[in-house]
């Protein structure tokens, strides 16, 4: 047993928090492709579009019932070769593809029961006064449905983030990779681990302070 | 002019609606009454397509189709001929009493935001809540909802104004601001036909009443001669019923 080494972690953490834009840039493209594409899902199975709310069904039972690890190797190793013009998709695009897809999938269950938990009349209204389907889920339902899932869609961001560290295994140079790569060098697994696991942890507890003072003030929404 | 003629509507094998005549001229003022689950909501329900009618003409201004062969665009130049107020209120809680009265201005009828907004706050004057402009509807009281619950409906600049028992759900006390604003309405001569149990103000402000028991008009008549002549046997026991169970007015 050796005694830690400080001075290489202090030394560390600027290098380290280089990457943290990758990290947190990957994890916002992923969080508002995946808030679109859930958007979308929540309504084709609120409405329960023909033929589409089987699609989706689908489509939420994959990405739900299979791990990210996996959906990302499926779509960077095993995707191109299926399709060629794939061929150039580098790992930042895969990482945020296999984002998008996976957590969309979750975002969908989240957004379809606060928009079910709204009440009916307003839909009722807002047929009344001339507004069509369209009109209505964008002005009406899912202003108020994203509001009410938003402390469990922020856990997801939370869930994101850390999941952006599977980047690495497609070669991605981010958080994760960076300190791999680092500790490959000096031989300090520990000391480099440790160091990113701090990173990573102070990152969510603010994300999670953040979450409760939304919280809040969303309780307090709409009582002015 | 409003003509309905044939209407009819059933859920399952339960015929709600039977043949129901109905035709109102512009600026008459008709009160609905009748039993309990006699129809009278799913009749303006139907006149608005927030249920589908199973037969029937449909006439609303210029506009006239049978509902059988309705397109997405007849239904939805009907709502905007139409417009609904809700026992509930059903006012759009994300969003202030302005931007509630707005919206349709905005949204359906492509209005600027601006534009709406002032308009909105002219009818927010109306009705008597200028100060509220910037209130939640959790923030209102129930008369104060319902209020800009007929704002809402007053904005969309429909030829009839449709309400579906406005004062059943509101505490006594509110009730007589609402009313208060239907008369100022009726005074203006906005078309409505209106559900209510309020006899008072049936008697008050109604062109006509129509009396409605099992999916079908029995009878429709000038307030004064449907209160004081009934002809038929089931309008009397109902209003028998009603008036002896309602409270004096007060002197
Ligand atoms: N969505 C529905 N599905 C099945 N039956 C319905 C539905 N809506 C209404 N009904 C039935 O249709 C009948 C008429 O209902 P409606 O609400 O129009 O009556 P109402 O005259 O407005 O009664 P109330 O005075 O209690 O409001 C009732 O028997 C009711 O149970
Ligand atoms: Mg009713």
């Amino acid at each position: 047993m050796h005694a830690l080494d400080f001075d290489y972690m202090a030394g560390l953490v600027p290098i380290l928090l280089g990457y943290l834009p990758l990290t947190l840039g990957m994890a916002a493209a992923g969080m508002i492709c995946a808030l679109l594409l859930s958007c979308l899902l929540a309504v084709i199975r609120v409405s329960r579009v023909p033929g589409l709310n089987g699609a989706a069904l689908l489509f939420i039972s994959f990405f739900r019932g299979t791990p990210l690890l996996v959906q990302l190797f499926l779509f960077y190793y095993g995707l191109p070769q299926i399709f060629s013009f794939l061929v150039s998709i580098n790992g930042i695009t895969a990482t945020i593809m296999g984002l998008t897809l996976h957590f969309s999938a979750y975002m969908a269950e989240s957004i379809r029961a606060a928009i079910i938990g709204i009440d009916r009349s307003q839909t009722e209204a807002a047929l009344s006064i001339g507004m069509t389907r369209a009109q209505l889920m964008r002005r009406i339902i899912l202003p108020q449905a994203t509001r009410v899932a938003t402390p469990t869609l922020m856990n997801y961001f939370i869930d994101m983030i850390k999941s952006t560290s599977l980047a690495f295994t497609l070669g991605v140079t981010e958080l994760m990779g960076a300190t791999q790569k680092e500790a490959a060098g000096s031989f300090l697994y520990f000391e480099a681990f440790l160091v990113v696991a701090v990173i990573y942890w102070v990152i969510v507890e603010a994300l999670s302070w953040l979450q409760k003072w939304l919280e809040q003030r969303l309780n307090r929404a709409y009582q002015r | 002019m409003i003509a309905l003629s044939g209407l009819t509507k059933r859920f399952g094998d339960h015929t709600v609606l039977d043949h129901i005549d109905l035709e109102l001229e512009r600026g008459e003022i008709i009160v609905v009454i009748g039993p309990s689950g006699t129809g009278k909501s799913t009749l303006l329900r139907c006149i608005n397509f927030l249920e589908t009618p199973d037969a029937g003409q449909l006439t609303v201004g210029e506009l006239s189709f049978d509902v059988t062969r309705a397109t997405k665009r007849d239904i939805l130049a009907l709502r905007r001929r139409t417009a609904f107020v809700f026992q509930n209120y059903a006012l759009f809680a994300h969003r202030t009493a302005l931007e509630n009265i707005a919206e349709s201005m905005i949204v359906v009828q492509g209005m600027a935001k601006a534009e709406a907004h002032r308009r909105a706050r002219a009818i927010l004057e109306r009705i008597g809540l200028a100060d509220r402009a910037d209130a939640f509807p959790a923030a209102l009281s129930g008369g104060q909802q319902q209020r800009v619950g007929i704002g809402r409906a007053m904005a969309t600049g429909a030829e009839v104004i449709l309400f579906d028992e406005p004062t059943s759900a509101l505490d006594p006390e509110w009730v007589e601001e609402v009313l208060t604003l239907m008369k100022q309405l009726a005074t203006e001569r906005q078309t409505m036909i209106v559900v209510s149990h309020e006899m008072q103000f049936a008697r008050d402000v109604a062109d006509r009443v129509v009396f409605m028991d099992g999916g079908r008009l029995i009878e429709q008549a000038p307030p004064h001669e449907l209160f004081t002549r009934p002809r038929d046997e089931r309008t009397r026991t109902f209003l028998r019923k009603v008036l002896a169970s309602a409270p004096q007015p007060e002197s």
